[in-house]
C-alpha cells in the first residue's frame, strides 16, 4: 500500500559552517558545506510516487535504474579456487539484491571484456526468471586470461549507455594489477567513463594495485575498498547493490558561484571519504564552476570549500561564495537549483572573532591531513625511508585520536607499535601483513564527523 | 555597589498617586489617601540624584509641582525663539548642502515621502568613490555601490563583486516635532548593532509627553542587533502605554526598562532565527544595554541599564553641563568603590565591560531611574558609548553640541555623529537629542496662558 504521505524524492538541504571574520589583510576564506538529501525511498526498498515541495525529480516515478557488475576472470581469480567461487556467489547475492524493474548485466572481465550474461549488448530487466537465468549464466565463469579493466569499464559504459534510466551504476571486482593494457588505457577509459555512470570498485586478495582500485572509485564517484579475505564477498556485494538501488537522483554537481577577484584553493569532499573535486570543475556561466557529486539516495556529505577573497577594509562584508546544489535537465534546458548556502567574509578588528577557528573546518582540515600523511607514509615505508615512514605514521595516529577517527586509529595499530598517540610517538612494526597495510592505505581516505 | 547602598524609604518619598510628599513609615497617603501597601516596590535608586543641575527650588518643592501646572512653550501655535517648532520642521533641519560639523559627513537629504514616524533609511557616507564605467546595468535594477558594475541579488550582495550593500539599519534618522535621533553603524562594525525609539503622547491632563530609547547590541552575544531593536521598541510601547494612563514618568520607566527586558529574554527562547554564521561563535542569549529619557510635566526622568548615557547640556552654555546618568561598567565601579581614579579607571582595558544589561543571562536586573526638575532650558543627549567614547566628559559633549541643536535636533543629532565619525567610528553610533524648554522665571507659575 502506497504511503503517500511520505515524498519518496529526496529534498536537498545546504547548510554552511565557518568563522567569516577575517582580520585586517585577511584573504583565505574557508567553509565546510554539508549537504543533506532526505526523503529519499529507504536503502533497498522501493521508491513510492508523491508530491515533493522541491522535487529533484519530477517524473513521480520510482528512479529507473541499471546496473553492471563487473567480475574479475583472469588466470589468477584460481588462487586460491575459493576467489572465483566467491566472486560467483558474491555476484549471485548482489543479483538477488536487485529491485524487480531494474536493468542489469554481468560482464566478465579478463584482458578483455566478455558479455556474461544476457548477451548481444543488452540489459536485461530483473524479475525472478531473468534473476534466476544470470545466477545460471554464472556457473559458465572461470578463470583464465589476464586483466585489462579499461575494457571492462568500456563495455559496462555501452551497455549503460544504451539504457533509458535515471540511474547508472557499476560494480567492479579485480583481484590482479591491471597489467594487460597500458595505465594511459586505463586513464583514458576513466575519463571516457566519468559523469556516464558511476562506480563502486573492489579489490579481492592483496595482489592488486590499492591506487589502482582507488583511482576508478574516485574517478567515477563510488566508493574503493579491500575484501581480503574472499568470504566476505557476498556480504560486501549485497550491501554495495542495496546503496545503489537506494540513490534516487544522478548527476547532481555542487556550483561555485564566485564574485569577481575572488580565486577557489580547492574544493573537496571531506565526509565521507576525502576527495579532491577541484581539478574537476566544469564552468557553468559567468563566475561559475560545477564540480560533480554523482547519484544520492538518503544521505549526507560534507565539502571543504576554500577560496581567496580581496583585501577589503575593516568593517566591510562581501558574499565569498554562492554554493548550490544543481541537478541538470536531461532534456538540456536550465538545471534546476535544488538548495543553496552563503559563505561570507567579514572583516573586524576584534581578534577573538578573526583568531577563532571553525570547528567542523578544524575538524575536516585535520582530516585531509590524516588522509595525506598515512598515504604519505605507506609511500615512505614502501621506499625504505623508515624515519619518514615513522614521521608520518606517527602524526596519523595523533590526528586520528584526536579526532576520534577510531577505524583509521585500530588501521594505524596494526601497520606501528603506538607508544604515545598523543604525541604521536610510535614505532614501526617489523612486520606488517599484507592485507593490514593495503586495508590502511585503501581507507586511508575515511573521515569521521566532527564529535558532539 | 552604589545603587543597593541607598536607603530603601527613599523609594517613596511621594505619593504616587498625588506626588504628594511622604513621611517614612507612611502607610496611605496624607493628602489623597493613595494605599501605599498596593504601591509596587519602585526602584531602589529612586529618585533624584542632583548631579550638577539646578533645580529648582530643591528636590522638595520641585516635586511638588503639578503636572498640569507646567506649561510646554512648543504647544502648536506658539513660536518662540527657543522652541523647536519653529525652525526643526521636517524639512527645516536637514536641508541637502547644510554644512554638517565635520567635512566627509553629508546630511540626509529630506525624504519627502517619509512620514513623522517613519525612519528614513539614507545614503550611506562609506560609500566607496569607484571609477566610472562602461556598462551600466539596465535601468530598475539596484546597482552595486562598491563596484557600481554589478545589480544586486536577492540576499543584498552585489552580483559582480560580492560586496554586502548597505542595509537600512546602517544609518538611520528620525524627527518628531521636538525630538530626533540618528543612528549609524560606524566606520569599522559590519552591521549597526544600535537602536532607537522615539515617540510623542500626551498625559491625561493633554500636555505632553515626549520619550526617546537608546539601546546598544552586546557584540560578544548572539543577535544583539535583534535584542536592541526588541528592546528599545518594547520600551517604547510600554511608556505610550502607561504615560497616558497617567502612570508617574519615574514609575513608567522603570516598568518599561521590565518590559524591554522581558522583549529581550523572549528571544533567547526563540529557536532557529540565528544565521549559520552566528551559530559556532555565538551561543549566548541575545543581551543588549538601554537608556532612555521622558520629558513630561516639567520633569525629565531616566533610566538606564548598562553604559548607554543621558548628558544635560543647557542651552545657555555658560551653566554647567551634566552627566546624569552612572555606567553599569567596570570602570564606574572601579571608581565608585574607591579602589581607582577616573583616569585610571578607564585607561583599563576591561574599562568597557559592561556589568548590567538587559537579556537571559543577566542573572540580576537593577534599573536605575532618576527625575530631575530642570529650572532651565537645555538639551538632553541619549547615546550610545559609540559617541560619547569620542566625548566622555560632560563638557566634551557640551562643546561637541551644536549651538542651535535646540532648535535643530536634527541636525544636531546628524553633528553629534559625525563628530564620533571624525574621531574614528570605532563603534556603532546612535544619538537622541530632546530639547528642554523651561518658561523664564515667573512665566512659568502662571496658568498658561497670559
Amino acid at each position: 500500500m502506497a504511503n503517500f504521505s511520505k515524498s519518496n524524492v529526496p529534498q536537498f538541504s545546504v547548510e554552511v559552517y565557518q568563522n567569516e571574520y577575517l582580520p585586517e589583510g585577511g584573504r583565505e576564506v574557508n567553509a565546510i558545506v554539508t549537504v543533506t538529501s532526505t526523503g529519499g525511498g529507504t536503502t533497498g526498498g522501493v521508491p513510492l510516487s508523491g508530491a515533493a515541495v522541491t522535487p529533484a525529480r519530477t517524473s513521480g516515478q520510482a528512479p529507473k535504474a541499471a546496473v553492471v557488475i563487473m567480475v574479475d576472470c583472469s588466470g589468477s581469480m584460481d588462487y586460491p579456487p575459493t576467489k572465483m567461487r566467491n566472486a560467483r556467489d558474491a555476484t549471485a547475492a548482489a543479483i538477488d539484491t536487485l529491485r524487480d524493474g531494474t536493468s542489469f548485466a554481468v560482464v566478465g572481465g579478463t584482458h578483455v571484456a566478455k558479455e556474461v550474461y544476457p548477451g548481444n549488448g543488452r540489459l536485461a530487466v530483473a524479475d525472478a526468471r531473468t534473476k534466476a537465468q544470470a545466477k545460471e549464466a554464472l556457473r559458465a565463469l572461470s578463470a583464465g586470461g589476464g586483466t585489462a579493466i579499461g575494457t571492462w569499464l568500456r563495455l559496462t559504459d555501452r551497455l549503460l549507455g544504451a539504457a533509458d534510466v535515471d540511474i547508472r551504476h557499476g560494480i567492479l571486482l579485480t583481484d590482479g594489477r591491471n597489467e594487460h593494457e597500458a595505465p594511459e588505457d586505463l586513464r583514458a577509459a576513466l575519463e571516457s567513463c566519468a559523469g556516464r555512470f558511476t562506480c563502486d570498485a573492489r579489490g579481492v586478495g592483496t595482489d592488486w594495485e590499492v591506487k589502482e582500485v582507488t583511482a576508478i572509485a574516485s574517478a567515477l564517484l563510488g566508493t574503493a575498498d579491500i575484501v581480503a579475505d574472499p568470504a566476505g564477498l557476498a556480504a560486501d556485494f549485497t550491501q554495495m547493490m542495496e546503496n545503489a538501488m537506494g540513490k534516487e537522483v544522478a548527476d547532481v554537481a555542487l556550483r561555485l558561484w564566485t564574485p569577481v577577484g575572488v580565486e577557489i584553493r580547492f574544493v573537496k569532499q571531506v565526509a565521507p571519504t576525502v576527495v579532491d573535486l577541484t581539478g574537476r570543475r566544469t564552468e557553468a556561466g559567468p563566475r561559475a564552476g560545477d564540480y560533480p557529486t554523482g547519484s544520492w539516495g538518503d544521505e549526507s556529505r560534507d565539502y571543504h570549500v576554500c577560496v581567496q577573497v580581496p583585501r577589503a577594509g575593516i568593517g566591510q562584508e562581501m558574499l565569498a561564495s554562492r554554493v548550490s546544489l544543481i541537478l541538470p535537465d536531461p532534456s538540456g534546458g536550465a538545471p534546476q537549483t535544488l538548495s543553496q548556502g552563503l559563505v561570507r567574509a567579514v572583516w573586524t578588528e576584534d581578534m577573538a572573532a578573526s583568531t577563532s577557528i571553525n570547528p567542523q573546518v578544524a575538524h575536516y582540515t585535520g582530516q585531509a591531513e590524516l588522509a595525506q600523511v598515512i598515504q604519505q607514509g605507506i609511500d615512505a615505508r614502501k621506499s625504505g625511508d623508515f624515519d619518514g615512514a615513522t614521521a608520518k605514521l606517527g602524526r596519523a595516529v595523533q590526528l586520528a585520536s584526536a579526532s576520534g577517527n577510531e577505524d583509521t586509529a585500530k588501521l594505524l595499530s596494526k601497520v606501528v607499535d603506538v607508544v604515545d598517540a598523543a604525541t604521536g610517538t610510535v614505532r614501526l612494526k617489523a612486520k606488517v601483513a599484507d592485507a593490514d597495510e593495503m586495508t590502511l592505505e585503501t581507507r586511508s581516505t575515511k573521515t569521521v564527523r566532527v564529535k558532539k | 555597589m552604589k545603587m543597593s547602598q541607598k536607603p530603601q524609604e527613599t523609594a517613596l518619598s511621594k505619593c504616587p498617586g498625588c506626588e504628594e510628599p511622604l513621611e517614612p513609615g507612611d502607610l496611605f497617603c496624607g493628602a489623597c489617601g493613595y494605599d501605599l501597601s498596593a504601591v509596587p516596590p519602585a526602584p531602589q535608586d529612586h529618585p533624584t540624584i542632583a548631579l550638577a543641575v539646578p533645580v529648582e527650588n530643591g528636590a522638595e518643592s520641585g516635586a511638588q509641582a503639578r503636572a498640569a501646572e507646567v506649561r510646554f512653550d512648543r504647544r502648536a501655535g506658539s513660536d518662540g525663539p527657543d522652541g523647536p517648532d519653529g525652525a526643526a520642521g521636517p524639512d527645516g533641519a536637514a536641508g541637502p548642502g547644510t554644512p554638517g560639523g565635520s567635512g566627509d559627513f553629508e546630511l540626509a537629504a529630506p525624504v519627502p515621502a517619509a512620514a513623522p514616524s517613519a525612519a528614513a533609511p539614507a545614503p550611506d557616507p562609506r560609500t566607496p568613490a569607484s571609477e566610472p564605467l562602461a556598462a551600466t546595468p539596465p535601468a530598475g535594477t539596484r546597482v552595486c555601490v562598491a563596484c557600481r558594475a554589478g545589480s544586486v541579488d536577492t540576499d543584498g550582495y552585489c552580483e559582480n563583486c560580492g560586496h554586502a550593500q548597505p542595509r537600512e539599519r546602517d544609518h538611520m534618522e528620525q524627527e518628531l516635532g521636538s525630538v530626533a535621533a540618528v543612528s549609524d553603524r560606524g566606520l569599522r562594525h559590519h552591521r549597526n548593532e544600535d537602536s532607537f525609539a522615539v515617540s510623542t503622547t500626551a498625559l491625561p491632563d493633554g500636555s505632553p509627553a515626549v520619550v526617546a530609547i537608546v539601546c546598544d547590541g552586546v557584540s560578544s552575544a548572539s543577535r544583539p542587533d535583534e535584542a536592541s531593536a526588541a528592546a528599545a521598541s518594547a520600551a517604547n510601547e510600554a511608556l505610550l502605554e502607561s504615560l497616558p494612563r497617567g502612570t508617574h514618568p519615574q514609575q513608567a520607566m522603570h516598568e518599561a526598562i521590565l518590559a524591554a527586558a522581558e522583549a529581550v529574554n523572549a528571544l533567547a527562547q526563540e529557536p532557529g532565527r540565528a544565521t549559520e554564521h552566528d551559530r559556532h561563535r555565538h551561543q549566548n542569549a541575545p543581551a543588549c544595554t538601554l537608556v532612555g529619557s521622558i520629558m513630561a510635566g516639567g520633569l525629565l526622568v531616566v533610566g538606564w541599564v548598562g553604559d548607554s548615557r543621558v548628558y544635560w547640556v543647557p542651552d545657555d552654555r555658560a551653566n554647567p553641563p551634566a552627566r546624569l546618568t552612572e555606567d553599569d561598567s567596570w570602570a564606574a565601579q572601579m571608581v565608585a568603590a574607591g579602589l581607582m581614579n577616573e583616569a585610571e579607571a578607564y585607561a583599563d582595558e576591561r574599562a568597557h565591560a559592561i556589568t548590567g544589561w538587559l537579556g537571559a543571562d543577566a542573572y540580576e536586573l537593577e534599573p536605575h531611574t532618576a527625575s530631575f526638575k530642570p529650572d532651565r532650558s537645555g538639551l538632553v543627549v541619549v547615546c550610545t558609548d559609540g559617541l560619547w567614547n569620542y566625548a566622555e566628559s560632560a563638557a566634551e559633549m557640551a562643546a561637541a553640541v551644536p549651538a542651535d541643536a535646540h532648535q535643530r535636533p536634527l541636525h544636531g543629532a546628524q553633528v553629534l555623529v559625525g563628530h564620533a565619525l571624525d574621531g574614528g567610528g570605532h563603534d556603532n553610533v546612535t544619538v537622541a537629542l530632546l530639547p528642554f524648554a523651561v518658561e523664564p522665571q515667573g512665566a512659568g507659575s502662571a496658568c498658561g496662558t497670559p
